[in-house]
């Protein structure tokens, strides 16, 4: 069972490495605001998601895909942990 | 010789008949002669100061750090006067194309309006655009200079190495004393730190270019939308009677201006107006954008359908956040009647759609404030503009009440286009006769409401922005994967549309889930997460006339459950 900072870990270095080209640079931790910021189009959230969906082997809902949810890495988190993820 | 840099001849009003649109009124109300030169930089800002309204606020920005700056229309006034003065330092002369690669940041705003004081064309791109996009659009304006931010400059360098013509990159956020690392053709503007430059304007008429706004269509690549400074008679017409916008209002329209939106309507007309303009540089976040409306107490709200549907997911706002407002509108795709019915309950009054496009550069219809709402109707041609539906095959006008057909509008008005840049071929087909062919399909009721049928080509529509499909398709060829593809529309609840690729693979590569996302990451580094599939399904071959055009309607037609028509050039 991976704990809350492993997924968290594997979450950021996703979001570091494969929007490299949005963030320009902008470092972000568990807490950095994504969506509401502006540093990742929220039209972006559907590659997250289906990465989120294979990674944990879960399908998130379209109704818990908001952008609140998808806004910073620790609520990432706790969507997954919502849906079940261990 | 030729100059390189030589803006072509802007065509006239199309058909050079009658002008539809009442302008002598419009014209006094902006204090503008006929027969006399104006400037669009100058009127929407030195205007006011000359009038005494100098310390009006014009512009409350804020970001999402919480960071809030004030500016008067003198402010405007003066920065746009430093970007005027400065770029013509640079050697940027009246027709070069400057582009805006920024972020809704103050000199974004400064800096549009320095360029059409100076008479340079203002050529605004989505921040989002990444590399390949972006060298797209450039190329094809033989742009200038770009102005641009730290977090956005590396892809214009990317893009500059084949940019010939491209003599400057002006960086906006080098912090004063700071060692801005510059490379060769760089330089830094700071208007707010700048001593004060005086810039007598360029003397314009109306058919003067002043803009340059990039759309996509069907085929090829994006072009140019060439407008004028002429076309504010139609901003600041509809944003007095469509946006019911006041000089005392606060007022917020969230598009981009990297969008048509965000500039005839989250620039031009305001300012034409004299409101203040709220802006929120800041992504989407349902309880920020409700705190937002509250704090700075906007009663006017220009918005875009997608936008609405994600505030419909979110948790509502409470009841004291939004008593400021007393008008919505939205624009940019068609407003479903559940966003309409929602409104009403969550937000206390309904949203007003607006329909008109990037080539139009005005409001042509809408729901105005008095008109009975019908939820699902774009509402009425506004006032001076005559639209009609035709028949596909005769392009004469359908008379019979909902009947579907060609949406089209006859010409001229102000703010129409005066051609796409450097394709007056593909300017030229859009007009039939003694219409303008928007594109779109639709139908009018016998109360006179037009209601949105679909487009009439294979443009895909996703959240209010055009994608075209020849652009997906031609970054999916640069996948190693990928043999051939199709790029088409797909329904979806928040964005409208979303973008669908069906995908011929290359041998040796197996269809997976993995690739899928390896693909839709590659076009949204490359192009724009606008233009990123959100579904891909591998297929064998794709559906192919005879002479070897993809279909892409056919696939289309399965996407949206809708009959996919005559088949007969369908090939085996």
């Amino acid at each position: 069972m991976a704990d809350d900072q492993q997924i968290a870990r594997t979450i950021r270095d996703y979001i570091t490495r494969e929007y490299a080209d949005a963030l320009q640079g902008a470092l972000i931790d568990a807490s950095t605001p994504l969506i509401s910021s502006g540093l990742i189009d929220s039209l972006s959230m559907v590659s997250l998601k289906m990465f989120l969906d294979q990674t944990y082997r879960v399908r998130i809902p379209d109704a818990e895909a908001s952008a609140e949810a998808f806004d910073s890495v620790n609520s990432l988190v706790a969507l997954l942990r919502r849906l079940g993820v261990r | 010789m030729n100059d390189p840099h030589a803006l072509p001849a802007v065509a006239p009003l199309f058909n050079g008949g009658q002008p539809s649109y009442e302008t002598g009124a419009l014209r006094l109300a902006l204090g503008l002669a006929s027969d006399k030169p104006f400037n669009l930089g100058a009127l929407l800002s030195d205007r006011l100061c000359v009038q005494g309204h100098g310390d009006r606020l014009a512009l409350v920005w804020e970001n999402h750090s919480g960071l809030r700056k004030d500016f008067t229309f003198d402010d405007l006034r003066r920065y746009s006067d430093v970007w005027a003065a400065t770029l013509a330092d640079l050697g940027i002369v009246a027709g070069d194309r400057v582009c805006l690669f920024l972020d809704r940041v103050p000199d974004l705003y400064f800096a549009f309006l320095g360029i059409l004081k100076l008479g340079a064309v203002a050529q605004p791109l989505f921040s989002q655009f990444m590399a390949d996009a972006l060298e797209v659009r450039l190329a094809d304006a033989d742009t200038r200079a770009v102005i641009t931010t730290a977090r956005h400059v590396e892809k214009v360098r990317s893009a500059r190495v084949r940019l010939p013509g491209l003599s400057w990159v002006i960086l906006t956020d080098v912090k004063p004393g700071a060692a801005p690392v510059l490379g060769k053709g760089e330089t830094a503007i700071n208007a707010e730190t700048a001593p004060p430059r005086a810039f007598t304007p360029l003397a314009a008429n109306d058919d003067t270019p002043s803009l340059l706004h990039y759309t996509s269509g069907t085929t090829g690549r994006p072009k140019g939308a060439q407008h004028v400074h002429g076309s504010v008679l139609s901003q600041f017409a509809t944003t007095r009677h469509v946006l019911d916008l006041r000089p005392e209002d606060v007022y917020w329209c969230t598009a981009d201006p990297g969008w048509v939106t965000g500039t005839s309507y989250g620039i031009i007309g305001p300012w034409a107006v004299g409101a203040t303009q709220a802006v929120f540089e800041a992504g989407f976040s349902a309880p920020r954008w409700y705190e937002f409306i509250a704090r700075h107490r906007v009663t006017v709200f220009y918005t875009a359908p997608t936008a609405i549907r994600m505030l419909m997911k979110a948790p509502p706002p409470a009841a004291e956040q939004l008593v400021s407002l007393r008008h919505m509108c939205s624009v940019g795709e068609p407003l479903n009647p559940a966003a309409v019915l929602w409104a009403e309950r969550v937000m206390g009054r309904p949203f007003y759609d607006t329909y008109w496009q990037t080539e139009t550069g005005a409001i042509m219809i809408a729901n105005v404030p008095g008109l009975p709402i019908k939820p699902g109707s774009m509402g009425k041609p506004v006032p001076g503009i005559e639209a009609a539906i035709l028949d596909a095959q005769t392009h004469q006008p359908v008379t019979k009440p909902g009947a579907p057909g060609l949406l089209a509008f006859r010409p001229p008005w102000p703010s129409m286009f005066r051609g796409y840049f450097k394709a007056e071929q593909t300017y030229q087909s859009k007009f039939v006769g003694a219409y303008y062919l928007t594109g779109d399909r639709g139908s009018v009721d016998s109360d006179g409401y037009y209601w949105f049928v679909g487009r009439d080509d294979d443009v895909i529509n996703t959240a209010g922005h055009l994608v075209g499909p020849f652009e997906v398709e031609s970054a999916l060829l640069r996948h190693p994967a990928v043999a051939e593809s199709a790029a088409v529309s797909k329904p979806d609840p928040t964005f409208g549309e979303v973008v669908k690729s069906f995908i011929v693979l290359r041998p040796g590569y197996a269809g997976s889930d993995e690739l899928r996302l390896d693909i839709m990451n590659f076009v949204r580094k490359h192009l724009s997460p606008l233009a990123m599939p959100h579904a891909i399904d591998f297929v064998d071959k794709l559906p192919k006339t005879r002479s070897g055009k993809i279909l892409r309607r056919m696939l289309r037609a399965q996407e949206w459950g809708e009959p996919v028509g005559d088949l007969s050039s369908l090939d085996d």
